[in-house]
C-alpha cells in the first residue's frame, strides 16, 4: 500500500517534469538513429572522422586491479597514440581517484592531455553525500582536471527531482575550476523520456562546457544511437532556448571506428558543426582507440594490420 | 518543485544578443559514395509478349532519360492497338490453357520463385530502379525492391489458401486483368498488381509508366527465367495513348490504374457502361495531423518522411501539415533545423536523402504550383542546400501560414513541398483534413490514445498511420476514399478485387 502510494506521486511529478521538458517516442527515435547507421564515410572524409574521434577519446580504466604502473602505461598510449604524426593525442585519461596523482606524474602538468576522474562513489554513488563532495575535492586537488559524477538514481525514481539537482550543484561546487560531467546512467533510468528529463535536471544547473554523459560503463546497457540522440536532442533544445551550450560524452559499449563514426554523424547532423571537437563532444572508452588507429592505419596503406601492430589498451569498460 | 519553475532563464535575444543559432555547414563534409552495382541495362528494350521479348509491329521506339543527369539510358518499345491486342490474346490463350487450370499450390511456386529470383538481383534491380526514376539508392535498396520481393512472397503464400479469402463463399478467377501502373514506384506498383492478380489465377497485361519501363522489363526476364508458361504476364510499354488501348480492349475482365485523378476519371468515363470491373488508386493530399502532447521530434521525422520520401512523388504523402496551434512556432522552428541536413544530390549516391525529380514535366508542374503558392500569400521557406548543376532537382520546401482555399493546400503538388495549416480543436483538425476531394491517408501524432481512435473512425481516408507515417506491408490493404480511388490493395482486401465470387 505504502509502495503503492509512492508510485503514484512518483508519476504524478514525472508527469509534471515530462510536460515540461517534452517527450520522447521510442520507436521514432531508434527509426531515427537507424538511418545514421546507413550513412556512408569514405576517403577523407573518413580520415577526418576517425582522427577527430580519437581526439575525443577519454582512455579509460575503471578497475579494481588498476596500478600506478597500468595507469602509467595507459598515460603513454593517451599521449601518443600511434607514430604517425597525422594521428592526435586523446582528449583525456580517466581513472578511479586513487589513480589521479599517478595520472598526473605520468602526464606532467605540461600537457594537452586532461586527467578526468570518476568520483563521487562510481559507479553506483549511494554514499552520504558529504563523502561524495570530499571524494570530488581530494580528485581536483591530486590534478584532476575534470570530474565524471554520477546522479543520484535512487532520488530521481523516487521523484525528488529537487534532490538530484542539489546534488549536481553542490558537486559543481565542490568542482571549483575542474569541468564536470554528470552521469545519468541511462541504464538505470530505463525510458528515454526519463533520459531526457534527467538530461535537462542536470543542464539547468551544470555550467557551459560541462558534460551531460550517458553511463558508467558498468551496466549492461550503456551508451547507445538511441540514448545519444535523446540527450543531443536535450542539448540542442537547452541550447536554442538558453544560449548555453552543454557538451555531450557517451561512454561504455563504443568498441568501434564504425560505430563512432556514426555516433559522430549523430552530432554532424544535430548539433551541427561547433560540436565536432573535444570540447563539446567525447567518447569515453578504452578499445575504441586501438580500432581507430587500425581504420586510420588501413586508409593510409590500404591492408589491415594485425592486432599486435598495435600496443595494447585498456581491456575494461 | 521550485528548482524546476525557477530555472526558465531568459532568452539571450531579449537580453539583445543574437538568438544561439545551430551551424550546418562543411566541417566535415562527406566524399561522394556512389553505389557501384552494375544495374545490367539493355540499350534497348522491346515488349513482352507471349513469353518472349518482341519488337514493336510499328518499329518505333522512345526514348527513357535518367532524370539525374538527363541523359538517355535506354530506348524502350512504343507499343500500339495492335501489339496490345497481341498481348492480350496471348494473356487470354494462356488463362484459357494453362494458367486458370493450375492449381494454387502449382501458382505459388511460381510466385515464390520470382520472389526469390527479385531477392539474388536486388542490388541490380535497385540501381536500375535509381538511375531510371531518380529516387535515392538508400530508398530504392531498402524499401522499393525488397519491398516488391515482400509482395511476392505473401501472395505466393496465399495462392493456395483461396478459400478463406471471402469465407462461406468461393472464389474464381476474373480471366484477364490490365494494368496501368505509375512512375513513382515503377517496380513496387508492379509488384502490387501482379502478385495478387496471379495468386488468384488471373493472367495480366501491364502497362509500366513511360518515363520508368526499365525495372518492368527487367521483372519480365526474372518471369522468364521463373519458368512462367507464356502469356500469363505481358508488358507492353508506351505512354497515354498505349494505355488508352489496353483499357478499351475487348478481352480484360477487369481494369486496375494507379495514378492521378485525372487520368483516374478519363479512364472511368470511358469504361462506363462496359462490363469491366475496376480498381483505381489515385491521387491524394493527406493531412499529417500533429497535436500539442506528441512527442515533437518524432513527430518532425514523421513529417519529414511523410514529405520528402521519394521527392514527395507519393500519393499517399503527407502534404498538409495541420499543427495544434500552441506548437506550431515550434514545430515550424524544428522542422527548418531538420531540413537544413537532408542531403539532396545524385540518387546514386548512398548519402542523398532526396534525389532527382523523375521528369521535366514534373518539375514544372512543381515549380508552377509553388510559384502559386508564393502568389497566393503563404511563406515559403527552401532548404539552402546545393543542388547539382545537370539533372532535374527541386529543394525540400515548406509553406507556413497556408490558408484552406490557397492551391498548395488542395491540389496534389506531387513533389517535395510541405503546406503548413494551423488548427485550434480537434473538430477543426478532423474539419479540415477531411475538407478535399482526397482521401487516401493522414496521420495523426499525439500520446493520447484515445485520440487516435476517434480520428482515425472519423478521418475519411483509406489509411490512417498513429504516429508513424508511410508505413507499408502487404498484409494491410491500401487504397482510397472520395476521389483518391476505389478499391484496396494488399491483404485479403486487396485479393478480393481480383476474384468473383461464385
Amino acid at each position: 500500500m505504502v509502495r503503492n502510494l509512492m508510485n503514484a506521486g512518483q508519476s504524478v511529478s514525472l508527469r509534471r517534469l515530462f510536460d515540461e521538458v517534452g517527450q520522447v517516442d521510442c520507436v521514432g527515435i531508434e527509426e531515427r538513429v537507424a538511418k545514421y547507421t546507413t550513412r556512408s564515410i569514405k576517403k577523407a572524409s573518413k580520415l577526418w572522422g576517425l582522427r577527430t574521434a580519437v581526439s575525443m577519446v577519454d582512455l579509460t580504466t575503471l578497475e579494481g586491479k588498476d596500478t600506478p604502473g597500468k595507469v602509467a602505461s595507459l598515460c603513454a598510449k593517451a599521449l601518443q597514440p600511434a607514430d604517425d604524426p597525422a594521428v592526435p593525442q586523446v582528449a583525456a585519461v580517466c581513472v578511479y581517484p586513487a589513480m589521479v596523482k599517478h595520472a598526473r606524474r605520468a602526464l606532467g602538468t605540461d600537457t594537452a592531455v586532461r586527467i578526468a576522474s570518476v568520483a563521487t562513489a562510481f559507479p553506483s554513488g549511494q554514499t552520504p553525500l558529504r563523502t561524495r563532495l570530499a571524494e570530488v575535492r581530494a580528485a581536483v586537488a591530486d590534478g584532476a582536471d575534470e570530474i565524471d559524477m554520477v546522479i543520484n538514481r535512487g532520488a530521481f525514481l523516487a521523484g525528488e527531482f529537487g534532490r538530484v539537482q542539489d546534488e549536481i550543484a553542490a558537486v559543481r561546487t565542490a568542482c571549483g575550476g575542474a569541468t564536470l560531467k554528470v552521469i545519468l546512467e541511462v541504464s538505470e533510468l530505463e525510458t528515454y523520456d526519463n533520459i531526457r528529463a534527467a538530461s535537462f535536471l542536470a543542464m539547468r544547473v551544470i555550467r557551459p562546457g560541462d558534460f551531460i554523459k550517458t553511463s558508467t560503463g558498468k551496466t549492461t546497457l550503456n551508451a547507445t544511437l538511441g540514448n545519444n540522440q535523446v540527450m543531443l536532442e536535450a542539448i540542442r533544445d537547452f541550447y536554442l532556448d538558453t544560449g548555453t551550450a552543454i557538451s555531450m560524452k557517451p561512454a561504455g559499449g563504443i568498441r568501434t571506428a564504425k560505430q563512432a563514426l556514426q555516433f559522430l554523424i549523430a552530432v554532424k547532423e544535430t548539433l551541427g558543426d561547433a560540436w565536432l571537437t573535444n570540447e563539446r563532444y567525447r567518447f569515453g572508452a578504452s578499445s575504441l582507440l586501438n580500432d581507430l588507429l587500425r581504420q586510420i592505419e588501413k586508409e593510409r596503406t590500404g591492408a589491415y594490420q594485425a592486432p599486435y601492430y598495435f600496443s595494447e589498451a585498456a581491456e575494461s569498460y | 518543485m521550485p528548482t524546476l519553475a525557477s530555472k526558465k532563464r531568459k532568452t539571450t535575444a531579449r537580453n539583445g544578443r543574437p538568438a544561439p543559432e545551430l551551424i550546418f555547414g562543411d566541417l566535415w563534409d562527406f566524399d561522394p559514395a556512389p553505389e557501384t552495382a552494375d544495374p545490367k541495362l539493355k540499350p534497348r528494350y522491346e515488349l513482352f509478349i507471349n513469353g518472349k521479348f518482341v519488337a514493336p509491329k510499328s518499329g518505333k521506339y522512345f526514348d527513357t532519360i535518367n532524370p539525374a543527369t538527363e541523359r538517355k539510358l535506354a530506348e524502350i518499345a512504343l507499343a500500339g492497338p495492335a501489339d496490345v491486342d497481341a498481348a492480350c490474346r496471348a494473356a487470354q490463350r494462356a488463362y484459357d490453357n494453362v494458367w486458370g487450370k493450375l492449381s494454387g499450390r502449382e501458382r505459388a511456386k511460381y510466385l515464390f520463385r520470382i520472389a526469390r529470383l527479385l531477392q539474388d538481383r536486388a542490388r541490380e534491380f535497385a540501381v536500375a530502379e535509381t538511375m531510371d526514376g531518380g529516387k535515392p539508392i538508400k530508398e530504392s535498396r531498402d524499401f522499393d525492391v525488397p519491398m516488391a520481393a515482400a509482395h511476392f512472397f505473401y501472395h505466393a503464400g496465399w495462392a493456395d489458401k483461396l478459400e478463406y479469402v471471402a469465407p462461406g463463399r468461393r472464389v474464381a478467377p476474373l480471366g484477364v486483368v490490365a494494368q496501368v501502373i505509375p512512375w513513382n514506384f515503377p517496380l513496387l506498383m508492379c509488384a502490387w498488381k501482379l502478385a495478387p492478380a496471379l495468386a488468384m489465377g488471373n493472367c495480366v497485361v501491364l502497362k509500366p509508366a513511360e518515363t520508368t519501363s526499365i525495372t518492368a522489363l527487367k521483372l519480365a526476364e526474372i518471369i522468364q527465367d521463373a519458368g512462367l508458361p507464356p502469356g500469363v504476364v505481358n508488358f507492353v510499354t508506351g505512354a497515354g495513348a498505349t494505355g488508352a488501348a489496353l483499357m478499351a480492349h475487348p478481352i480484360p475482365a477487369k481494369v486496375a490504374f494507379t495514378g492521378s485523378t485525372e487520368v483516374g476519371k478519363i479512364i472511368m468515363r470511358s469504361l462506363a457502361g462496359t462490363d469491366k470491373k475496376m480498381t483505381m488508386e489515385l491521387g491524394g493530399k493527406a493531412a499529417n495531423i500533429v497535436f500539442d502532447d506528441a512527442p515533437l521530434d518524432q513527430a518532425v521525422e514523421g513529417i519529414i518522411n511523410g514529405i520528402f520520401f521519394n521527392q514527395g512523388h507519393v500519393c499517399c504523402a503527407g502534404s498538409r501539415l495541420l499543427v495544434h496551434e500552441p506548437v506550431a512556432a515550434k514545430v515550424i522552428a524544428k522542422l527548418k533545423q531538420r531540413i537544413k541536413v537532408l542531403r539532396v544530390g545524385d540518387p546514386l549516391d548512398k548519402n542523398t536523402d532526396v534525389g532527382a525529380i523523375n521528369s521535366k514535366e514534373q518539375l514544372a508542374k512543381i515549380t508552377k504550383l509553388v510559384a502559386s503558392g508564393v502568389k497566393e500569400g503563404a511563406e515559403i521557406y527552401q532548404s539552402p542546400c546545393p543542388l547539382p548543376a545537370k539533372g532535374w532537382y527541386f529543394r525540400p520546401t515548406i509553406f507556413s501560414n497556408v490558408a484552406m482555399s490557397h492551391r498548395i493546400a488542395r491540389e496534389e503538388i506531387f513533389g517535395p513541398v510541405l503546406s503548413i495549416l494551423t488548427f485550434r480543436t480537434v473538430d477543426e483538425a478532423i474539419e479540415k483534413a477531411n475538407n478535399t476531394a482526397y482521401g487516401l491517408s493522414a496521420g495523426v501524432w499525439t500520446d493520447k490514445g484515445s485520440r487516435i481512435l476517434k480520428m482515425s473512425t472519423e478521418l475519411k481516408a483509406g489509411v490512417v498511420w498513429a504516429n508513424s507515417y508511410n508505413k507499408f506491408d502487404p498484409t494491410s490493404p491500401f487504397g482510397g476514399y472520395k476521389e483518391s480511388g476505389f478499391g484496396r490493395e494488399g491483404g485479403r482486401q486487396g485479393l478480393l478485387d481480383y476474384c468473383q465470387l461464385v
